[in-house]
């Protein structure tokens, strides 16, 4: 096994994602340990070579071929299995976007490497590679040991990299089998747009599955008018159709940083803090204590959201009316 | 089409996870075991295009994970064509890596033409199930799907993106596809067509083969509650004084409706 940080880069429409700086900064400090380089591995269709020079790598390794022109499963499994032989790095890092979430175990299982997913924490530590990751939804996390091996990494766990660029850009041939893939991009759809977007508000309430069914959304309706904000959900309320996608907090969903957010029901699984987190002031009202959302909350309530907010919306009109 | 859905049982993320006693694992004696959610949209799919596609059949597999045979028999209640457990000493729980490997080997003898399969179960710790099979029985993937139809011959996946972004890829089967969400909410089933279902029996019971011996290649030092980033202040009394609290908070920061 070499010493090298191998990084996927995300990149779509022609921008780099956020999150090859975080990924690029923690494989430069990786390879600052093992004695490796950290590499950037740019899979494009030509379009989006440009980005290459831009990346704070030690170097860009860029694969050029038509099957890159957008994301496809298939065709980046190729061309990463490939560089991981070829390279034999020590570790591989990917997003836990879309992107790594498809990636990563068919990578791990075609090149019989580790896989650490969720992973929030990386360090080095003489032969082995400790890594930190989240399970059970965000309750636990679980230091584990690997020789070497994939990361998927949460959006977040680890500072973008400071300076960008110079690094030396290598062309890499495309991996063979590109010509005969089992799959074909077909479209690529744009989210719907809605009247109310939820990016924009300064208070939202809330809701997850604990609202118990589509019935139950007029409770936080009403504690919306008493605020003037406005309901948005966790992904099981928007799947439900108990409101609409558009609604949606969250990794795909919208990511929101509002002045309030008021979680009901809503555990605070990595992928709905992902899209919440940073909100200035964020009280949660769930039955359970050791329900994650009270990690980054700074308010929080034990009590049945059923009493909580109905309660709430009556003190606060009762207070409106006496001013 | 003959379509597998393999689908777990997993811990209810509700309860209070306790550690065992050397602080690997969580204590799974004492926890209550629920059908992954996400198997659960992925066996509504795949219900979805059974009904509209005639000649589809829809298998279930699961391993024999406490509760199991209420989640097969309530797959068949809801129109699955057969059932399948695989028998075996699953009680410690396995690796993602083992369960891909023991599903490889029985999905290989049911010539199927696409497996779908939840994009992830909140245990993945060395990653999810459907793409280490994926890779294991090199077929395509496509994961964080929300949408799988029947296109020329094999399907049209719809993949999702951050911020609701949609890609649209057509996949020639047998493929792998990791859902994320079925095209709807998945349908309810009545106790009492689930009683039915025991009672019509229709189980296939197998021995499960034997995981490949290479396991997950990570070794577990420890699981620990995660220290809260900014432990939040919990209030206390009734519901009525934490809702009196909270309105003072939020008139404190001056957010109250002008
Ligand atoms: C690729 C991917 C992307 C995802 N993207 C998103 C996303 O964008 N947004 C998102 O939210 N999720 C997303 N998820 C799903 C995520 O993993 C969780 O499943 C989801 O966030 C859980 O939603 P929840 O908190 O509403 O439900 P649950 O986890 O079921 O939590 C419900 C909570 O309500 C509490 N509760 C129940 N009854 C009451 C009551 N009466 N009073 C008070 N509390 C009560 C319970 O204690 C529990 O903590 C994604 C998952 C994947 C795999
Ligand atoms: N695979 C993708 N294809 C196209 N656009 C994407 C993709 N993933 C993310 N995006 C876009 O990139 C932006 C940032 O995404 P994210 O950081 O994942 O929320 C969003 O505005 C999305 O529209």
């Amino acid at each position: 096994m070499g010493n090298d940080i191998l990084v996927l880069v995300e990149h779509h429409a022609g921008a780099v994602h956020d999150s090859a700086a975080e990924l690029l900064g923690k494989a430069r400090e990786l390879a600052a340990a093992t004695g490796g380089e950290a590499l950037a591995v740019l899979l494009h269709d030509g379009s989006a070579a440009s980005l290459a020079s831009g990346l704070p790598a030690d170097r860009v390794l860029s694969v050029e071929h038509e099957a890159f022109a957008h994301f496809l499963p298939e065709a980046y499994v190729l061309a990463m299995a490939g560089l991981m032989a070829d390279r034999d790095p020590r570790l591989t890092l990917v997003a836990n976007t879309t992107v790594g979430m498809d990636l990563a175990g068919s990578l791990s299982a075609r090149t019989s490497a580790p896989l650490a997913a969720y992973c929030i924490g990386l360090e080095v530590e003489g032969d082995v590679v400790v890594a930190t990751n989240q399970v059970f939804g965000g309750k636990l996390h679980a230091e584990v040991e690997m020789p070497g091996g994939i990361a998927s990494v949460v959006a977040g766990a680890f500072p973008p990299a400071e300076g960008a660029g110079g690094a030396t850009v290598e062309s890499v041939g495309a991996p063979d089998g590109l010509g005969n893939l089992r799959m074909r991009f077909l479209a690529r759809v744009e989210p719907e747009t809605s009247d109310v977007d939820i990016t924009a508000q300064d208070i939202l309430i809330s809701v997850g599955r604990g609202i118990g069914g589509d019935e139950n959304i007029e409770l936080a309706e009403d504690l919306a008018g008493a605020l003037g904000g406005v309901v948005s959900a966790s992904r099981p309320v928007a799947d439900a159709g108990w409101l609409p996608k558009t609604r949606q907090v969250g990794k795909s969903g919208r990511k929101v940083k509002p002045k309030l957010y008021i979680a009901c029901g809503i555990s605070g699984a990595p992928e709905h803090l992902e899209g919440m987190r940073d909100a200035d002031l964020i009280i949660a009202i769930n039955t359970d204590e050791n329900a994650p959302i009270f990690d980054v909350a700074h308010f929080g309530t034990t009590e049945d959201l059923f009493d909580v907010v109905p309660a709430l919306t009556e003190a606060l009109e009762a207070a409106a009316s006496a001013a | 089409m003959h379509i597998v859905v393999p689908m777990k049982q997993t811990v209810d993320l509700v309860e209070e996870l306790e550690l065992n006693d050397d602080g690997t694992d969580v204590e799974r004696e004492y926890l209550k075991f629920i059908s992954n959610e996400w198997d659960e949209q992925a066996l509504e799919e795949a219900l979805l295009i059974k009904e509209a596609s005639p000649g589809t059949t829809v298998t279930v597999v699961g391993l024999d994970e406490v509760d199991v045979d209420q989640t097969l028999f309530a797959a068949l209640a809801k129109g699955a064509d057969r059932a399948i457990k695989l028998g075996g000493d699953f009680e410690e729980g396995i690796s993602s890596h083992q369960r891909a490997s023991i599903l490889a080997q029985v999905i290989e003898g049911l010539s199927a033409d696409l497996i779908l399969i939840g994009v992830q179960s909140p245990e993945d710790l060395d990653g999810q199930t459907g793409v280490l099979l994926a890779g294991t029985l090199d077929l395509p993937h496509v994961s964080v799907a929300i949408g799988v139809e029947p296109h020329e011959g094999g399907v049209k996946v719809s993949q999702e993106f951050g911020a609701g972004v949609v890609h649209e890829i057509a996949v020639d089967g047998p493929a792998v596809i990791g859902v994320q969400a079925a095209r709807q909410a998945p349908r309810y089933v009545a106790i009492s067509r689930i009683r039915q279902a025991m009672q019509a029996g229709g189980l296939e019971e197998q021995e499960a083969p034997e995981a490949a011996a290479a396991g997950s290649g990570l070794t577990i030092r420890r699981l620990f509650a995660p220290e809260a980033a900014s432990q939040a202040e919990m209030l206390g009394g009734d519901a009525d004084d934490v809702a009196a609290r909270l309105a003072q908070i939020i008139a404190d920061r001056g957010l109250v409706k002008a």
